[in-house]
């Protein structure tokens, strides 16, 4: 099993794909849970509506940014809300698309295209059967190239674009517009009405035209995860094939052993720890989550930490277990791997770093240097 | 049909009769103290289960002699739940309650059924107002008129109902008003399955478990009736238990109200049959019968588990159960002459009638290995070179796709044993790539029924807590969960903790937590032998 990589490949080495059919839909879950580190909400349940709108409504069109017309508007949707509810209490008819009429009411302007807040996760794959259901492509990138709990974590605040109007809409049938003044207030806001509504709604937020996307998103994420999917599903020795694939390193592979996990103030909170087993075996490795897989520690000490990407896989298929579905018992692998650059940048990390999160720790950036020093302590 | 006795070597202890209803085979072992198979047998399975399990207890019984009396449990695992599932027989016809409206009417019930399936179970959905947020904040008021006039509308065309409320697991009150609501309205002799007893949060697949347990009531009813009537025309003073999916026993009463617990026992018993017969504590197992053949991996002696939920018959559902993957190839498997090549159906239990071997038409892969090996102390007929040539070719395939099925299960571990039982095992060589070795336990035939006869006592037990009290509740939950399994027959010193389950209860004022732990053991008297091989 390969542990020793240089960098992660960036989203834009995939080969980029032009539309999503209802056979790609398998692997584009399985690759956007890979890159959900944790959070974003299991794929299992969106995966199945998103079949269920391909088959009616047939594939959903997929735009490169480069490709984008003058006319063409964009808006970035995702779920908010701790994953440990939203696979219970699923979602409401029509209410993604009681938001995107209200966008198009307040702002006047015509959506043609949906992009996905966060590619990690359900928020990756839910937004694909919306467009559906719409008649609306889906853009070929997203606003982190992961999944991270908050509103400002997103390539568009990295970017310094305005937050604009931002619109939730939760399976009441409640529909709230807000106007922050800054993507730290409509976190505040939004997480408040999500609380309110049981701990999950739909949000969007970024109206977007050709021009203000170049620069501000994450592009090629959706081909990266359908091409992660893809050799997650063909491989034959699948944990190996995604370190390969993403150039990321095996941290410990175990059993797990003890899953704290509370949802509080609208986030799934706690922690996960892993015992090792066969080469692992005797050590004790805790991954703090918020919503996603946030830092990594052993023996008090901090391994990886975000905005690096943490995955907790399945020992045997490799598949990605998100945080509301780990279960006492379960063979797991924990996988580390470099996160866009844009995060280590200091506006990324001011925004996404250990910091931003309440850890009192200075980021180290994983998978070059870093990745030695893993390499010597095992 | 057929059986056989080893030497009785210890009658001094309790004795152990596993039974296994299978699709083709009922077959049953009496297994000793010491873990040896004293008396086994093969016998049909009849159309009315009952047939079967009479004539196969009656077999392993007859061959016990006077130790009959030394017969203190009866132990009976079944693929019959599975095999209606896949097969979309005698399933009850349900209707489902979904309380939680406006909230998840972006999936309907039943969501992802294979649809003839969807179609011979679902009698019609009702989505009403009810249900509660994660907060105990009720979604909408519960709409008990909406239910009623949709029962009215569905009168006569349902044999049971499903009740699934959003976060009903953690609040549920709403759900046991409604079946008294549903009882009251339709009356008390319909069966009604509540989600919050069945499984855990996740609303489709706990949905999705809930309606298939509705619609087996009647197929458990044939089961658990069938093992009460033989036991006490038997005149046995044993207790009578059921296999769960976890490898656990379970009374036949709670069998008969959860069948849906039953579904994943078969193969668990194949696996954990194998592994007690071989000594092996990971290996690959692969059972190969009439119609298929089931892998799973042992992992230090347990089978290992699926991490994600796990489709039955095409319906996912998240019980924890051994991780299995199914190939259409056994020993009915018919061999197409024209290009040489296995297909897809089977003779299934008309392998005595129509195989060449037996003065049959149809070739078949037992066939295939007759030819090549000679099988069953039987001979072929005279072949014509095309059908040789065939029957050649298909086990040469038949070779490459069980490789293939060892290479997907083993995932890139290579220096496993694997460790072949089940009827058809002839079909499996003695070299096979990425296996160390081939390991054909003697008894391995019937590894199903052994499996049954070693399965765990269990023991559950929940707590209620205070966030900031969990890791105390966790631990005193397991202490008694592990005193429970004792008492249930576990051997003390291999008693486990096998799962814990969380649910937040947390009602407006402070969070509470529901903590739920589940210790596992193999029966103090028997299942001890393989431990002395460690």
């Amino acid at each position: 099993m390969s542990t020793n990589h240089p960098a992660a490949r960036s989203a834009a080495s995939a080969t980029p794909i032009t539309s999503i059919t209802l056979a790609d839909v398998p692997a584009l879950a399985a690759g956007c849970a890979i890159f959900g580190t944790g959070g974003g909400g299991a794929v299992q349940t969106p995966q199945l509506g998103v079949e269920i709108a391909l088959e009616r409504f047939g594939p959903v069109p997929v735009k490169q940014v480069a490709d984008l017309d003058a006319d063409d508007v964009v808006v970035a949707m995702s779920g908010i809300g701790a994953p440990s509810v939203g696979f219970e209490m699923l979602g409401a008819s029509g209410q993604a698309e009681i938001i995107v009429e209200e966008i198009e009411r307040l702002t006047g302007k015509r959506i043609t295209t949906i992009m996905a807040t966060e590619i990690g996760g359900s928020n990756g794959v839910g937004p694909v059967g919306w467009a559906a259901s719409l008649g609306l492509s889906i853009l070929d990138a997203d606003g982190m190239g992961r999944a991270f709990p908050e509103a400002p974590m997103t390539a568009m605040n990295v970017a310094n674009l305005p937050p604009g109007y931002a619109v939730l809409s939760d399976v009441i049938g409640n529909v709230s517009i807000l106007r922050p003044v800054s993507l730290a207030w409509l976190e505040r806001h939004a997480r408040a009405l999500t609380v309110a509504s049981g701990a999950i709604s739909i949000g969007a937020n970024y109206v977007m035209d050709r021009d203000t996307v170049r620069g501000a998103v994450i592009e090629g994420s959706v081909s990266r995860a359908v091409q992660v999917g893809r050799r997650l599903l063909t491989a034959t020795d699948p944990v190996g094939a995604l370190t390969d694939e993403l150039g990321a390193s095996l941290i410990t592979g175990g059993k797990v052993v003890d899953i704290e996990r509370r949802t509080e103030g609208g986030f799934t909170r706690g922690s996960v720890t892993v015992e090792g087993i066969g080469e692992h075996r005797g050590r004790l490795t805790r991954v703090e989550i918020q919503n996603e897989n946030l830092v990594v520690m052993e023996d008090g000490a901090v391994i990886v930490s975000v905005p690096d990407l943490v995955t907790i896989v399945d020992s045997e298929t490799g598949d990605a277990i998100s945080t509301e579905m780990l279960r006492f018992g379960q063979r797991v692998s924990v996988l580390a791997w470099a996160c866009d650059p844009l995060w280590r940048t200091e506006r990324g990390l001011e925004l996404a770093g250990p910091r931003a999160f309440g850890y009192d720790l200075d980021y180290e950036p994983f998978g070059m240097s870093a990745d030695e020093t893993i390499g010597a302590t095992r | 049909m057929s059986a056989g006795t080893s030497t009785v070597t210890d009658t001094s202890g309790e004795l152990a009769i596993g039974i296994d209803v299978g699709g083709t085979n009922t077959d049953a072992v009496a297994l000793s103290g010491t873990g040896e198979v004293v008396s086994w047998t093969k016998q049909p399975t009849t159309r009315d289960v009952t047939g079967g399990i009479r004539a196969a207890l009656a077999e392993v019984l007859d061959q016990l002699g006077d130790d009959r009396g030394l017969v203190t449990r009866v132990m009976l695992g079944t693929t019959h739940a599975t095999n209606a599932i896949v097969n979309r027989r005698d399933l009850g016809r349900v209707v489902v309650i979904r309380l939680g409206s406006p909230a998840a009417t972006s999936l309907p019930p039943l969501a992802g059924w294979p649809r003839e399936l969807r179609d011979v179970v679902l009698a019609g959905s009702i989505l009403a107002g009810g249900g509660h947020l994660v907060d105990g904040y009720p979604i909408a008021p519960l709409d008990r008129d909406l239910i009623r006039r949709e029962l009215d509308a569905l009168a006569g065309t349902f044999d049971a109902v499903a009740v699934c409320g959003i976060f009903s697991p953690s609040f549920p009150e709403q759900e046991l008003e409604v079946e008294a609501l549903v009882q009251d309205h339709v009356g008390v002799d319909i069966p009604v399955s509540l989600s919050h007893e069945i499984g855990a949060l996740g609303l489709l697949e706990r949905e999705n478990a809930t309606v298939l347990n509705a619609s087996l009531y009647a197929v458990a009813r044939d089961v658990t009736n069938a093992l009460t009537t033989v036991v006490a025309e038997e005149r046995l003073d044993a207790t009578t238990y059921f296999a769960q999916n976890d490898g656990t026993l379970m009374a036949v009463e709670y069998a008969a109200r959860y069948p849906v617990l039953t579904i994943g026992s078969g193969p668990a018993n194949s696996i954990r049959g194998a592994a007690f017969l071989s000594g092996a504590d990971n290996a690959i197992i692969i059972d190969v019968g009439g119609t298929t053949s089931d892998l799973g991996v042992l992992v230090d002696r347990f089978p290992r588990e699926s991490t994600l939920p796990r489709e039955v018959g095409g319906v996912r559902t998240n019980f924890r159960m051994p991780d299995i993957l199914s190939v259409g190839l056994g020993g009915g498997t018919i061999v197409d002459t024209a290009t040489g090549v296995p297909r897809h159906d089977s003779v299934g239990y008309r392998l005595t009638e129509e195989a060449l071997l037996f003065g049959g038409t149809t070739p078949t892969l037992t066939d295939a290995a007759s030819l090549q090996f000679g099988i069953a102390d039987r001979e072929l007929p005279p072949l014509d070179r095309a059908t040789r040539q065939a029957l050649e070719h298909a086990l040469g395939v038949a070779h490459e796709r069980i490789e293939s099925a060892v290479e997907r299960m083993s995932l890139g571990r290579t220096g496993l044993p694997l460790v072949v039982v089940g009827g058809g095992g002839f079909l499996v060589p003695d070299a096979v790539l990425g296996a160390s070795e081939v390991l054909r336990p003697a008894r391995g035939n019937v590894a199903n029924a052994v499996g049954a006869a070693i399965a765990l006592a269990g023991g559950r037990s929940d707590q209620l807590c205070d966030f900031a009290d969990r890791a105390a509740a966790i631990e005193e939950a397991g202490r008694s969960a592990i005193e429970k399994a004792i008492q249930a027959g576990a051997d003390p010193r291999s008693v486990e903790i096998v799962d814990v389950l969380e649910t937040p209860v947390s009602y407006a004022t402070r969070p509470t937590l529901k903590v739920s732990v589940k210790a596992a053991g193999p029966l103090a008297r028997i299942g001890t032998a393989t431990r002395q091989r460690i």
